[in-house]
């Protein structure tokens, strides 16, 4: 604040929120005598916000200093910032005045700070200043006499239209290719006398009638079914940039050009053998270019198809209670609070939690988990998964943009935008890629014009214009975002989110798995195992007794331990006396007796003889569980055990790993023999005992200084660091809780066998990238010295430029074909395992 | 004597696609700053990004909007890979890509097959 008096001294002044230069006589407002404003809309603006503003006077006045904008890094739509950008779909504007009528009433809405409304795309774009509603906004222009809506990112509305564009787009070019395919059939049999009979011979009338018919019929060829080569040529020259418009442009009109003149103007031509036509290849190049296009840009819609079909489990309606009435009301509409029915076989239209009724509900769509999940009341349930057998009532916790699904859409296509470090190297070629290739062309023509055969033009020409059409720069180009679509994609559909094209990448290199044990390996609750019972006494009996000792502990111990009496259904009574003794057990009186559990140290200081137990707490210490002494009226009853419990699937998904040869460690807090025993059961290569929380990130920096890539497993939350310093961060969700933005990758299902699948995905998607860019890059490094004629003066193997056509058409279909073929990608099944 | 002159002009087509794809440098447009201090350009996507250069002071935030006006579906999305952003262009939206070059430089933004090519060069 201070930094802003020193702009107050003088009789200028800048107004902070459009940055212009105001006199003494500014707009002022209350509590701020130094600043002044220029109009009524920016003093409104700064009221709306000041905060912002006179951080931005105190960064002007201080230009040396560091900026202080800390743009988070992926903010593709700038909402949910300090301030937010609306933006609008605005319908009815027939006149640009209808512009600024729009604009003011707009800028009218307190809290908005700037309107801007585009005629062309009849879009507007308002920032405003935190919580303004856009229903505010579009009741605004609606007032006005216009209508708007929002335009939300990505949702099924924008799909729809984006499947019909694309539809529309390939009937076009399916409708140019039948033109050019047609036109075709005539021009090459006229074209070929030496092998189709009955065409007039060479040097005859008639045929120089017939080359003037084919010169006419291949103009609308060139213009209507290749026009798309002609402006995408033309708006990419214009921005000094070429692209594979430019080198089919450029080889089909100098097919045509070169036959025109020679029909034209055989005069030109000196040598009789010179006036010849190329018009076939002019048609069936753009016939067999326009025939891949359209069918790379079907196979090019398959690749978006997961994230299709997430944008389309979005529930359109959704039943509340409002003022005691059920409504079904869009799904756009529901708040957070509401309350919503759910019926059996319906779709739960928003993240909440149940609060009357329960139900199995299939979150296979979301979570991947195939087997219906039970809820009950104070059960989360996810958005957009299928409710199955029961009705039942929830509270919307999570609505709009923040619901799990809108979150995943969110992280898939970002993902999907993101580069693979493989690509900034395909990049870099790229972009010299097609200008090489223009210059490899006329090298070829100078080339054949000076040492070739007779006649020599003709070869030059042929030779040129083949070079040209095999030149594939879109099978490079294709090769890794399109593997990279489909494999997020399908990451999305196992559940497995992965954030980046670089996660992705690094994924495959792993080497050493390191999983965090408690709620990684194990369930990360204890539960009981073991009673045994001495002489006098029974299993339940002594279960009964210590469950009711340890009903008032919080201990986790205690809790497992009556957990399990109320399970087997045993009646507890309430202690007497608590007393819990820290470290080593408790001390109560149950039903008039005195029940003592704890560790051997405390029977000893009571006096106890617990002699006949030791060994029993022996071998259970070694199997890993915590084990403690119960006793009763002063005499040893019996031994309780507990421990934490293996999910289901570790041992399964431990086995995936090694099958995918990586090295299986674990890290844990707990002593090395428990550790170890778990570590056996479950078949982990390397244990990592006693580690301190906050030391599970140098204990992967010391794996990495081994060599090894390394993945961290954790729970996202108290395993942040770690997952940062490793190679890949994987972290594990369980229901709605997931740590979406702590991790490389996430697995929303909370399983160990998401991340033998994860990096199986990662490995195909790879492997599939390494095939396509092998492949273009293979076709193009031999197809362009062989169009060029490298092969000619050794076997006198000439290309013909309509098998450069058909070959160039295909190489990029071959790639998004190779791209879709993961979409089969399934993981490992158990049974394969073994 | 034609052959000296073919491959002269060979060599000259040859100078002049090394100058013009690469060795010359376009002008670029300067974004304009809006009200609210953020340095905004439109840029329309039609067979390219016009205006594919756009030029924008260091330090302060960006805000690129994209109106993409053509079916060709190479162009539908947009990566600014040096900032990790990116996003899909639906036909005849107006969206919005935004982030802070907090260093001086060149940044480019591309179709994901980095055929279709702008720069943002922030000075």
């Amino acid at each position: 604040m201070e930094t802003m008096n020193t702009e107050s001294k003088g009789v200028e002044m800048r107004d902070p929120v459009c940055g212009m230069t105001v006199g003494p006589g500014a707009l002022k407002v209350d509590g701020y005598q130094e600043l002044g404003f220029c109009s009524e809309h920016c003093r409104r603006g700064f009221l709306a916000d000041p905060e912002r503003y006179v951080d931005i006077v105190g960064e002007d006045a201080e230009p040396a200093g560091e900026p202080t904008t800390d743009y988070p890094s992926k903010t593709p739509s700038g909402r949910g910032e300090s301030k937010g950008t609306v933006h609008l779909a605005v319908e009815g504007m027939t006149c640009a005045s209808c512009v600024s009528t729009v604009e003011s009433a707009l800028a009218a809405v307190p809290g908005v700070i700037d309107a801007r409304v585009n005629f062309a795309s009849n879009t507007a774009m308002v920032d405003t200043a935190l919580d303004v509603p856009a229903s505010v906004l579009t009741a605004a222009v609606a007032s006005s006499g216009y209508q708007a809506r929002e335009i939300e990112g990505e949702n099924a509305d924008t799909t729809d239209a984006e499947r019909v564009a694309s539809e529309h787009r390939y009937r076009l070019l399916m409708r140019k290719f039948w033109f050019a395919g047609v036109v075709s059939l005539p021009v090459i049999y006229f074209s070929y006398p030496e092998i189709f009979p009955g065409v007039p011979e060479k040097g005859s009338t008639a045929l120089w009638w017939i080359w003037v018919a084919m010169g006419i019929i291949t103009i609308p060829v060139l213009a209507w079914s290749g026009s798309q080569f002609f402006t995408g040529a033309w708006g990419a020259l214009r921005h000094r940039s070429a692209n594979m418009h430019t080198l089919i442009a450029t080889g089909i009109s100098a097919a045509w050009l070169y036959s025109t003149v020679a029909v034209l103007f055989p005069g030109f031509f000196p040598d009789e053998m010179l006036r010849d036509v190329f018009y076939d290849v002019t048609a069936v190049v753009t016939a067999l270019v326009v025939l891949g296009m359209a069918l790379e840009l079907k196979a090019r819609a398959r690749t978006s198809e997961a994230m299709k079909k997430l944008i389309g489990l979005q529930a359109k309606t959704a039943r509340v209670i409002r003022g005691g009435v059920e409504a079904d009301i869009p799904v756009e509409e529901v708040v957070v609070g509401d309350v919503v029915v759910v019926r059996p076989g319906e779709k739960i239209p928003v993240d909440g939690e149940v609060i009357s009724g329960s139900s199995a509900v299939d979150e296979s769509m979301v979570t991947g988990e195939p087997i219906p999940v039970e809820k009950t009341e104070g059960t989360p349930v996810i958005g957009a998964t299928i409710n199955r057998t029961g009705s039942f009532r929830f509270r919307a916790t999570r609505v709009g943009r923040d619901t799990m699904l809108a979150q995943i859409i969110r992280m898939v296509r970002d993902a999907q935008g993101s580069k693979a470090p493989i690509q900034r190297t395909v990049d870099k070629v790229s972009g010299y890629f097609v200008p090489a290739v223009l210059i490899v062309a006329v090298l070829t023509f100078m080339t054949w014009y000076t040492f070739g055969p007779s006649p020599a033009l003709v070869y030059a020409v042929i030779t040129m214009v083949t070079v040209l059409v095999i030149a594939c720069p879109c099978a490079l180009g294709l090769a890794t975002p399109t593997s990279l679509m489909v494999g997020i994609g399908k990451g999305a559909e196992n559940g497995i989110l992965i954030r980046s094209g670089d996660a992705l990448e690094t994924a495959h290199r792993i080497d050493t798995v390191v999983l965090d044990k408690t709620g990684t390996v194990t369930r990360g609750k204890p539960s009981l195992t073991d009673i045994s019972a001495f002489e006098g006494h029974t299993e339940d009996g002594v279960l009964r007794l210590a469950a009711s000792a340890e009903k008032g502990s919080e201990h986790p111990l205690g809790e497992a331990i009556v957990r399990a009496a109320l399970d087997l259904g045993l009646g507890l009574s309430d202690p007497d006396q608590f007393s819990a003794v820290p470290g080593h057990g408790i001390e109560a009186r149950v039903d008039d007796r005195q029940v003592v559990l704890g560790t051997l140290k405390l029977m000893a200081d009571r006096g106890i003889a617990a002699g006949p137990a030791e060994s029993r707490l022996e071998s259970l210490a070694e199997q890993g569980k915590t084990a403690v002494v119960v006793a009763v009226d002063g005499e040893l009853a019996g031994v309780v055990a507990v421990a934490d419990t293996l999910k289901e699937d570790s041992v399964e998904a431990i086995a995936r790993l090694h099958r995918l040869g990586l090295e299986v460690v674990m890290l844990t807090g707990d002593n090395h023999r428990t550790a170890k025993a778990i570590g056996d059961k479950v078949g982990i290569d390397r244990v990592m005992a006693e580690v301190l929380p906050d030391e599970k990130a140098t204990q992967i920096k010391l794996l990495q200084a081994e060599g090894k890539v390394v993945a961290m497993v954790g729970d996202g939350i108290n395993d942040a660091p770690a997952l940062a310093q490793a190679d890949v961060g994987l972290a594990m969700g369980t229901g709605t809780d997931v740590a979406m933005e702590s991790g490389d990758v996430t697995l929303i299902k909370g399983s160990l066998t998401g991340v033998a699948t994860a990096i199986e995905l990662s490995k195909a998607t790879m492997r599939n990238i390494h095939q396509n860019l092998v492949g273009a890059f293979a076709y193009n490094t031999l197809g362009i010295p062989i169009a060029a004629g490298l092969l000619y003066p050794a076997f006198g193997i000439l290309l013909s430029p309509l098998i450069a056509g058909a070959a160039m058409a295909f190489s990029s279909v071959t790639v998004v074909t190779n791209a879709n073929r993961l979409r089969r990608f399934t993981p490992t099944h158990p049974e394969e395992v073994t | 004597m034609d052959v000296v002159l073919v491959n002269l002009a060979g060599l000259g087509l040859i100078t002049l696609i090394v100058w013009y794809f690469w060795l010359s440098k376009p002008v670029g447009t300067a974004a304009a700053v809006t009200s609210a201090g953020v340095q905004e350009a439109f840029i329309v996507v039609r067979d390219g990004y016009r205006p594919d250069t756009i030029r924008v002071t260091a330090g302060r935030p960006v805000r690129l909007v994209f109106n993409r006006q053509e079916s060709d579906p190479c162009s539908e999305r947009v990566v600014l890979d040096a900032f990790g952003v990116s996003a899909v262009l639906p036909q005849g939206g107006n969206v919005p890509l935004e982030f802070t070059p907090t260093e001086a430089g060149s940044y480019e933004f591309a179709c994901p097959m980095g055929m279709l090519r702008g720069k943002v060069v922030a000075e």
